[in-house]
């Protein structure tokens, strides 16, 4: 995906309708009457599609002189689940705080819903749980939601509220003090938290690190029904394999940069076919490389295929495995034709884990990936 | 949302926290076991006063000293109360992550900062104001000595008070939990140490060292407040009865009331260093 034009063009989109930014035109001597140019700009306000969730450009920060995020841009659409990934430091939370006006960017801009993120009501219909959380412990559960509601400005009933406690799981406990809650107790709060007020976008940041099994399946349960409600999510986990069940699109840090964001069908197109094969001559094995970069070990050869060898039955996003258009039937039966014999043929998707592996990798070796870029 | 919302919700979670924490309570019983043994040593002075004769006027300075002794120690409760608190519930909530969650709201901090001082401020001056008053009707009913000024010094006490947990706040701002506090108890002590020294000096006719008060009272005006309190509270008598000038080296009889000046620079200290403080937590990385 190409992040920075996608970036750029919504930029325009942001600036372009605010109201205010259209006045200067309407008082100059030759403009229309300012109360037409008001409601000409209405029109074309009304008429484009809503800003996206998130958006922010060339942000940057540093502790010290420790660069914690360096130059990182990047888009959440309305409705749309984002993941974040990243290994220890590669500045995820520190972009999440800077988007939530929680720390001060060095350099760089960030919009929320439409408003800058300097600006407090940017925050109006965000829901956030931060990789930090803890909730003042001489409050119940059902007062934290209530504190939350108050300070979000938002009006939701009593009831609504409790069907938040519910929905993580806190329903037997809305009166006990959070003193006593076990770690996983209060990040299941800090998600109930999040939700309340009827939020537009949810940033939650490593929302399972304290959760057993059963409270991470509620999470991407809930991550889902975010979803078919339209509300916007960047999910920052170290659990790729979540990441992967729920979200539309990735965003992969790696020290301070985005080394790399697309949807999961781009990131994981590339796949490949392991093969046992035995009495390779020279031509089969220029066959086996005219289809894609080679990996053997032993008699075992691992072959990439081209991204745009048609998508399988399976799909990204499908655990069983794909199809495989028509490369690997076509270099089977060339194989077998150049005198090889076949042993086994096993198609293989790669998995996220092992795509931002490769990419942090090779972001180690100073090799940048370049294409998702 | 809008910020007189903002700053009143966090004023009542302030309180809230101060009243589930339990320090309303230990507050309370601390006071309860200090006005009863005031209680004891007032009713006590009173039978040795008729016992050995002593001069109504003398019965009186005696009053004055041992009232002034006894707020001595609700304001230092006040102050290591509220210094305290302001520490843990600024810089303590910014380290355990309880105000990321808060923060991410849309608030602004200079209304989260106010929300919370205000909490404190009826926090430490209702407890100032309540338990003074009840050590003024102790002294009422056991010496029958009943303050000149009360309002006046109530208020200077409160006052002393807001100054204090207004720079535990700037410290919290800047500084651990645990640090801030400290600091500003260590301030406040050093501060009422320099006004005792000044005393000292002005007394022996020493300018230099009688200037060390002048000025630790104008750096943190805790020690000008309490001096003015005292003068309030003391019987006009006791200056007399002390002997005239050299009473500014004895701690507990204030020489002069506050002047207006000195006043309007103790609310312009307050709001200065409560500006200072203000643009320290908006700058604050989270």
């Amino acid at each position: 995906m190409a992040e920075g034009t996608g970036a750029g063009a919504s930029r325009e989109a942001v600036d372009a309708p605010r109201p205010d930014a259209a006045l200067p035109d309407a008082a100059r001597p030759d403009a229309p009457r300012p109360d037409a140019a008001r409601a000409d700009a209405a029109r074309l306000v009304a008429g484009l599609p809503p800003a996206p969730a998130i958006w922010c450009a060339g942000l940057r920060k540093g502790y010290g002189r420790r660069p914690a995020v360096r130059d990182v841009s990047l888009e959440v659409a309305r409705g749309e689940v984002v993941g974040l990934l990243g290994p220890n430091g590669a500045g995820k939370t520190t972009v999440i705080k800077m988007l939530l006006g929680l720390a001060r960017p060095d350099a760089g801009e960030a919009m929320i819903l439409g408003r800058p993120s300097t600006d407090p009501a940017a925050r109006a219909r965000v829901g956030y749980l931060p990789e930090l959380f803890r909730y003042q412990p001489w409050l119940t559960p059902a007062e934290v939601l209530a504190l939350h509601v108050r300070l979000a400005g938002a009006s939701v009933p009593v009831a609504e509220q409790r069907d938040c406690l519910s929905l993580v799981g806190l329903a037997g406990r809305t009166g006990d003090r959070l003193g006593g809650f076990s770690k996983g107790m209060q990040q299941r709060l800090g998600l109930a938290v999040a939700l309340v007020a009827r939020p537009e976008l949810v940033i939650l940041d490593e929302p399972t690190s304290a959760l057993d099994p059963l409270g991470r399946a509620d999470v991407r349960d809930i991550v889902l029904s975010l979803r078919s409600r339209g509300v916007a999510v960047l999910l920052n986990s170290h659990l790729i394999g979540e990441v992967e069940r729920v979200c539309d699109r990735v965003v992969i840090l790696d020290s301070g940069r985005v080394a790399a964001s697309g949807s999961l069908p781009e990131l994981l197109g590339r796949r490949e076919v392991r093969l046992h094969l035995t009495e390779l001559g020279p031509a089969a094995e220029q066959r086996l490389g005219a289809t894609g970069v080679v990996e053997r070990v032993g008699d075992w050869f691992t072959v990439a295929l081209p991204a745009d060898d048609g998508p399988g039955d399976g799909g990204p996003g499908g655990d069983g495995p794909t199809g495989d258009g028509l490369a690997v039937p076509d270099l089977v039966r060339d194989l077998v034709g150049l005198g090889a014999r076949v042993h086994a043929v096993e198609p293989g998707r790669i998995s996220l884990e092992e795509r931002l592996l490769g990419i942090l990798r090779a972001g180690t070796a100073g090799r940048p990936t370049e294409g998702e870029q | 949302m809008s910020t007189s919302r903002t700053v009143l919700t966090i004023a009542a979670l302030t309180l809230r926290e101060a009243s589930r924490r339990r320090v309303v309570l230990a507050v309370a019983g601390l006071t309860v076991v200090l006005l009863a043994l005031s209680g004891w040593g007032f009713s006590r002075l009173a039978a040795e006063a008729g016992e050995s004769g002593l001069t109504s006027g003398e019965a009186r300075l005696t009053a004055s000293i041992v009232l002034n002794l006894v707020m001595f120690g609700f304001s230092l409760i006040a102050a290591l109360g509220t210094a305290f608190l302001a520490g843990p519930t600024l810089s303590g909530e910014t380290e355990s992550g309880i105000a990321l969650a808060v923060l991410a709201r849309p608030v602004r901090r200079p209304a989260v900062l106010l929300g919370k001082w205000l909490g404190l401020v009826t926090f430490g001056t209702g407890f100032v104001v309540v338990a003074g008053l009840a050590q003024c009707l102790v002294v009422l009913v056991t010496v029958d000595y009943w303050p000149p000024q009360p309002a006046v010094a109530l208020a200077l006490l409160a006052a002393q008070t807001v100054v204090l947990l207004t720079l535990a706040l700037l410290l919290s701002t800047l500084i651990s939990p645990m640090a801030s506090g400290v600091v500003a108890v260590g301030i406040f002590g050093a501060t009422w140490i320099a006004g005792v020294v000044g005393g000292i000096g002005s007394s022996l006719g020493n300018d230099a060292v009688a200037r060390v008060g002048t000025v630790s009272r104008m750096l943190l005006p805790t020690d000008g407040l309490w001096r003015g309190a005292m003068h309030a509270f003391q019987d006009p008598s006791a200056l007399v009865q002390m002997g005239g000038d050299e009473v500014g080296a004895f701690p507990f009889l204030g020489v002069a009331p506050l002047s207006p000046g000195y006043l309007a620079w103790a609310a312009v200290w307050v709001a200065l260093v409560w500006a200072v403080a203000a643009a320290s937590f908006q700058r604050k990385d989270l």
